[in-house]
């Protein structure tokens, strides 16, 4: 079963010096082992939410840019996981082990939708 | 159904109960899915209703009810190929993920309730939902009977319960034991349920009625059940202890009229000493061979009061020792409190004044009706009457529950029938 594993640090006063928590090191073993575990799916670290664009697009068709959002944001969304576990425990305890997770930052686990066969 | 029917279908139903959490859990094992475990476990109860009174009643009733239950979900899923496929993923996953427990022999079926237990009080459940669960799958209410237990209409508990089962099936949160590296994070959060199950059922926090016995002794029986599950673990004898030795108290608890009877009121001759005996054997357990847990200590306090002729003769100097050992484990502004009113039976009502006055400023007792209810009665003890009054008052407008209330009212006229001291 796959989940995503989002990885939100909390926001600094400038969101452009939110940064996640753990150093380097931490994050380089996590991702090793993550990958030798055999449940890696995919993963990505978010650039910084200073380069945020968002889109919307209204009824009419017209297209909609802003910046950000920044201002509302209280917990930055700084990358994220899908790995591949049995069950919600073990994707948990990998949830335990992201230096997302320490240090006041936090790892939402979502199972990933499955509109297969199955 | 004739009358003769009735009776056979109660005790059919009687039987069933007790079975039902066993069979549940066996099938939720086998299929790995609570819905479909629900549904043939019922339906394998219709089958016994309809053939018991026809065929007699098998030698192994519940090895009936479950090769029953599994036909018909064996059927199901020959019918529903998907669905089965879907299944076939979990149930490899789960063989997988460890061996079975060892077979109970209750019924002649494998026990596997224990998973239950850790899927139903899971942390990525509701914590309002938790019980509900536990109650429906492990103790076998309906759920009518879990809503009349919380005090909820029957539609909003059945929302609440496919909710939760939504979301183990959908996050698919495992039915698995923790290995034992992960028990000791895991089972405070399974006690805790069966915990508050009893709670709920002993001192209700709103409503007319001050204790609901029989969430009480539903929970007893959890705790039973998790007692012959995991017997090397000290914590769940100190559960099933600090239950019972408070549950031995529950007639003198309450007066005529549903009032609540202050322990130094209680008449100790209506306390139920073979639940007090058995509570005191468990307590030994618990606090044997091994680190304290809080549910031990908790235990062993209720024990030393269960033991006590009276207030006066109680053991105090032990009991704020062991509230000493509670609030190292477990800190908690709670007990805090009531080691404070324990510190004013050793040391007088001066010395727990101070102890009471130094919460003061805990977040957790403001709003909590005990704290200025014993700041009360220390004040009133030292003949502070116009004060007491006042700490009455604020207990009065905190309180929860009719009982309560009317308990210190009745406090309250006391004060002014005996003379006071001016500060």
């Amino acid at each position: 079963m796959k989940y995503m594993l989002l990885i939100y640090a909390t926001a600094a006063e400038n969101p452009a010096e939110t940064t996640p928590n753990g150093d380097f090191e931490a994050w380089m073993a996590y991702d090793k082992s993550v990958r030798e575990a055999g449940i890696y799916v995919s993963g990505e670290a978010l650039a910084d939410l200073t380069t945020a664009t968002s889109v919307r697009v209204d009824a009419e068709g017209r297209r909609a840019v802003t910046d950000g959002p920044f201002v509302e944001a209280r917990e930055i969304l700084g990358g994220y996981y899908v790995i591949d576990v049995p069950d919600l425990d073990a994707a948990l305890d990998w949830a335990a082990r992201c230096p997302g997770s320490w240090e006041g930052g936090q790892v939402v686990v979502r199972p990933v939708a499955d509109f297969g066969q199955g | 159904m004739d009358e003769r029917g009735d009776r056979f279908a109660e005790s059919v139903a009687a039987v069933f109960r007790e079975e039902h959490g066993l069979l549940l859990a066996s099938l939720v094992h086998r299929f790995g899915d609570l819905d479909l475990a629900e549904d043939v476990a019922s339906e394998a109860i219709e089958a016994a209703l309809r053939h018991w009174p026809v065929d007699g009643v098998p030698a192994r009733p519940g090895a009936w009810l479950l090769t029953t239950a599994r036909r018909r979900a064996v059927d199901r899923l020959r019918r529903d190929k998907a669905y089965a496929a879907r299944l076939a993923i979990v149930q490899a996953e789960a063989d997988r993920a460890g061996p079975a427990p060892p077979a109970d022999g209750v019924g002649g079926l494998p026990d596997e309730r224990l998973r239950l237990f850790f899927t139903c009080a899971h942390p990525a459940l509701p914590a309002e939902d938790r019980g509900a669960l536990t109650l429906r799958c492990l103790a076998g209410l309906t759920t009518p009977e879990v809503a009349r237990a919380y005090l909820v209409p029957p539609a909003t508990m059945a929302q609440r319960i496919v909710r939760a089962k939504r979301k183990i099936r959908e996050a698919r949160i495992p039915f698995r034991v923790p290995g034992v590296d992960e028990l000791p994070e895991r089972l405070p959060g399974v006690l805790q349920v069966v915990y508050s199950i009893f709670t709920e059922g002993y001192a209700a926090s709103s409503g007319p009625r001050l204790q609901r016995l029989d969430l009480a002794e539903e929970a007893i029986r959890l705790g039973r059940i998790l007692r012959r599950l995991l017997p090397a673990q000290r914590e769940v004898a100190g559960l099933l202890a600090l239950m019972l030795l408070t549950h031995a108290r529950r007639d003198a608890r309450t007066a005529g009229d549903g009032a609540p009877v202050l322990l130094d009121e209680q008449d100790r001759g209506r306390w139920d000493r073979a639940m007090i005996e058995e509570g005191e054997a468990l307590v030994v357990t618990a606090l044997t061979g091994g680190p304290p847990g809080p549910y031990g200590v908790e235990a062993a306090i209720a024990a030393l009061h269960d033991q006590a002729p009276d207030v006066a003769a109680t053991d105090w100097p032990q009991v704020v020792a062991l509230y000493d050992v509670l609030l190292a484990l477990a800190p908690s502004p709670v007990v805090a409190l009531n080691r404070a009113v324990a510190v004013a039976m050793r040391d007088g009502p001066d010395a727990g004044l101070r102890l009471l006055d130094a919460l003061a400023g805990e977040p957790r007792l403001r709003g909590y009706a005990p704290y200025p209810l014993a700041r009360a009665e220390l004040l009133r003890r030292l003949g502070r009457h116009p004060e007491a009054e006042a700490a009455y008052r604020e207990a009065l407008a905190l309180a929860g529950t009719d009982p309560e209330r009317a308990h210190i009212r009745r406090r309250l006229a006391l004060l002014t029938r005996t003379p006071g001291q001016e500060p």
